[in-house]
């Protein structure tokens, strides 16, 4: 871990409008903000490792633990919402066997809500690795998962 | 790598040039690829068609170009073909080659074409839509011409003119004075106009630089007419704010951005290189003494940073809590630089109104509210998508005539307008004209311009609920009445929604927000109850019913409803197959039935069900 973090500081001048740009860097490099990460983050930059920690657990993107293999995010926006995005989720969680926020014990699926990715028009939607999915329904939801089964 | 331009006679060569090498008359496939029409299905459109062009050897003879968001979202993906103009929506990868073969014949595939709703008839042309008959595409037409990440498609189609002709003329004032009297108000939500902003930053002492900030921050959930223009046409943004640097005398630009828009945030990192590759940006401009460049900020997820003084304070790596104005940022913005911060389309216009002057801009529109205003029109709406109206607009034009009416069989009852500070607009009041001072007077905000339609089958408890829950995740815990009165309202309709709220309740969910929309310093507070005062003011007979009679008329709140099978059913066994608890029971061809005890109300017999056979009530 120390090699790939050291080699992302080394692009950074350690200014202090530099820490949310090196958090995403990190956790889109590990997935997640590890610990260790984050403390030396703090002595990069020269702030106390409280101020890291307050950044990262302010915005909704940072977190502390890994993702899995599947990374699905339910879109929560308000057109979702009022084209079935509860009901959308409640079978994400069913057909995982995860609640939001949590991750398969073997790391295989990570699920977690979003406010909004702006893709309203085709609402109600989810993201499964970077892949949009829309005009979701219960149905297809379990058809997504049914095959990422066949496939892994 | 692009060769520097060293003056502006330098660039209006360029721009002769690549006018003048576009054949306008090859026939030209264009496929939006925004957000959205990927998600569609954009991305295996332009595999096929690539396919198509090279296996027919058609390469040279018809050209394929792959644009933004056109805002068509109900007909993605789609294909548009030039010159014609013809339309075909809801394309399959596996009729390319048809469409490919028509077009290389001149041909149109009329079985491919949409149809009118009411008439069957077939539509050929884009223009002759519905749904875009009764929109002016200042901003939004110019997505379908350029591919956003060539600049020079942006130039060709009369990018950066607008900069040229500010520098060319050379007396930054008057900048300031052409917004002025354009009107122009700021998109982002409070309409300030933004030529008193400017002029209020051009004022500022310049010794240590001064910031523009454009605010793409867009975390109203619902609304996404910033994305699609920040995906689809990217320069206009970097010219809008290259303008206004020059009239308010900036040196450093920011974009800030959401991350959960990451194509947005790839068009415009594109778009900043390939300006600052041709010498539009960066140390002296088109070989001018006037230096200026950009940067780009990816937010971090917290809906307060749309607040100008969070924003800042996001930008400068803190957490993105609001402070007390004055100062304004326009005084003391980041690292207490003066700082002027506006939204995306806020920026998308400036280009606008200096090419067409002042004058003509402010001809569009109402008296205190000029130009075009883009919505993201969404929600139980048969046509989705974004649409750009002149300010003035009534809702039932927009919903009626351009949305095409419900989406479904249930009758629309309300448009929710400003994302969580925004508020609900009754079908009653649809008549209102859209303007930012109606939309406060009616009760709720312009805000960015998401419009999300609801019908009878919206809960309008469950909304004022969504929004609130929201709100309070959202909230940054600064001050007191907004963290823990959002909370509270939160509890008070998260009772009702269940069945278990009383009327004193409702006199005090109504108390607590006008509490916190008094006391709260930013607004995200001050504005935080108007899901909860607007419909309350319009649907308080939805609030009552749910707690006199224990009751959801729109048939959401999960407490408050029951599923039963009625005697349309057939005994086709696919509820019985869908229910993932075993609660639904029958035998073949028998109506079958539904256990209540067992039932977890995810509504998944009522999908399936193709024979109205499953009630809720």
């Amino acid at each position: 871990m120390e090699e790939r973090l050291t080699s992302i500081l080394s692009s950074y001048k350690a200014n202090r409008d530099e820490l949310i740009p090196i958090l995403q860097q990190v956790q889109e490099e590990f997935g997640y903000l590890p610990q260790q990460a984050m403390l030396d983050i703090a002595q990069f930059i020269g702030v106390p490792e409280s101020q890291v920690y307050a950044v990262a657990t302010f915005y909704a993107q940072f977190r502390f633990t890994p993702i899995g293999r599947t990374h699905v995010t339910v879109c929560r926006g308000t057109a979702c919402h009022v084209r079935g995005a509860p009901r959308i989720l409640e079978e994400v969680e069913r057909q995982l066997g995860i609640k939001e926020g949590e991750t398969t014990p073997d790391l295989e699926y990570s699920l977690e809500t979003v406010a909004c990715i702006g893709c309203c028009g085709l609402s109600p939607c989810i993201v499964v690795n970077a892949k949009v999915e829309a005009k979701m329904t219960p149905r297809k939801v379990a058809a997504i998962f049914a095959k990422g089964d066949e496939t892994s | 790598m692009r060769e520097k331009l060293n003056s502006i006679d330098h660039f209006e060569a360029l721009q002769d040039r690549l006018v003048s090498e576009w054949d306008r008359d090859v026939p030209t496939i264009v496929i939006p690829a925004g957000t959205c029409g990927r998600a569609a299905g954009a991305d295996e459109l332009i595999h096929a068609t690539q396919q198509e062009i090279t296996s027919r050897k058609l390469d040279g003879r018809i050209r394929l170009r792959i644009t933004g968001c056109h805002g068509l979202c109900e007909m993605e993906p789609c294909v548009l073909i030039e010159p014609e103009g013809t339309i075909y929506p809801k394309i399959d990868p596996t009729e390319m080659a048809r469409i490919v073969e028509a077009v290389a014949r001149g041909e149109v595939l009329e079985d491919l074409l949409s149809q009118d709703p009411e008439t069957g008839a077939r539509i050929q042309k884009q223009k002759d839509l519905p749904f875009l008959k009764k929109q002016v595409r200042t901003i939004l037409g110019r997505n379908e011409m350029l591919d956003p990440m060539r600049i020079e498609d942006y130039v060709r189609s009369g990018g950066y003119s607008a900069m040229a002709k500010v520098l060319a003329r050379g007396a930054p004032a008057a900048v300031v004075e052409d917004v002025k009297a354009s009107g122009l108000r700021g998109r982002g939500g409070a309409g300030f106009p933004t030529g008193r902003k400017w002029e209020l930053l051009a004022k500022q002492p310049s010794d240590g630089g001064k910031f523009l900030v454009c605010n793409a921050d867009e975390g109203d959930p619902g609304a996404y007419m910033d994305r699609s223009v920040l995906e689809g046409n990217p320069h206009s943004i970097v010219e809008g704010m290259i303008i206004g640097a020059y009239g308010t005398g900036a040196t450093e630009g920011v974009i800030y951005v959401r991350n959960e828009y990451p194509l947005a945030v790839e068009h415009a990192d594109i778009a900043l290189q390939q300006a600052r590759e041709l010498g539009l940006l960066g140390e002296h401009i088109l070989g001018t003494d006037f230096c200026f460049d950009i940067s780009l900020v990816r937010g971090a997820g917290a809906f307060v940073c749309g607040e100008e003084t969070a924003l800042i304070r996001s930008i400068e790596g803190k957490i993105g809590e609001p402070r007390q104005r004055p100062p304004f940022p326009v005084e003391k913005g980041i690292d207490n630089k003066p700082t002027a911060i506006n939204n995306v389309e806020t920026w998308a216009n400036i280009p606008i109104i200096i090419a067409q002057g002042a004058q003509q801009f402010a001809e569009i529109g109402t008296a205190n509210n000029s130009g075009t205003k883009v919505f993201s029109l969404v929600g139980k709406i048969r046509n989705t998508g974004l649409v750009e109206v002149p300010m003035g607009t009534t809702i039932r034009e927009i919903v009626h005539d351009i949305g095409g009416g419900p989406a479904g069989n249930a009758r629309i009852k309300a448009v929710q307008t400003g994302g969580p500070s925004g508020g609900c607009i009754p079908a009653e009041m649809f008549d209102l004209p859209i303007d930012y001072d109606s939309l406060v007077e009616a009760g709720s905000i312009m805000g960015s311009g998401g419009m999300i339609v609801m019908d009878e089958d919206t809960c309008m408890v469950d909304v004022a609920r969504y929004f609130m829950n929201f709100l309070k995740d959202e909230s940054c815990g600064k001050c007191f009445t907004c963290r823990k009165g959002t909370q509270r309202m939160y509890e008070i309709l998260d009772d009702i929604a269940k069945g278990s709220g009383t009327l004193e309740q409702l006199d005090l969910l109504e108390e607590l927000a006008h509490v916190v929309k008094d006391t709260a310093m930013c607004g995200l507070g001050q504005t935080a109850p108007n899901p909860v005062l607007s419909t309350l003011r319009y649907f308080r007979d939805e609030y009552v019913e749910h707690i006199r009679k224990r009751r959801c008329p729109a048939g959401v709140c999960k407490e408050l409803i029951t599923y039963s099978i009625n005697e349309n059913c057939v005994g086709c066994q696919a509820c019985v197959r869908a229910c993932p608890v075993g609660a639904v029971k029958g035998r073949e061809k028998e109506q079958h039935s539904i256990d209540a005890e067992k039932c977890i109300k995810c509504g998944l017999c009522r999908n399936v069900c193709k024979f109205e056979a499953v009630d809720v009530t």
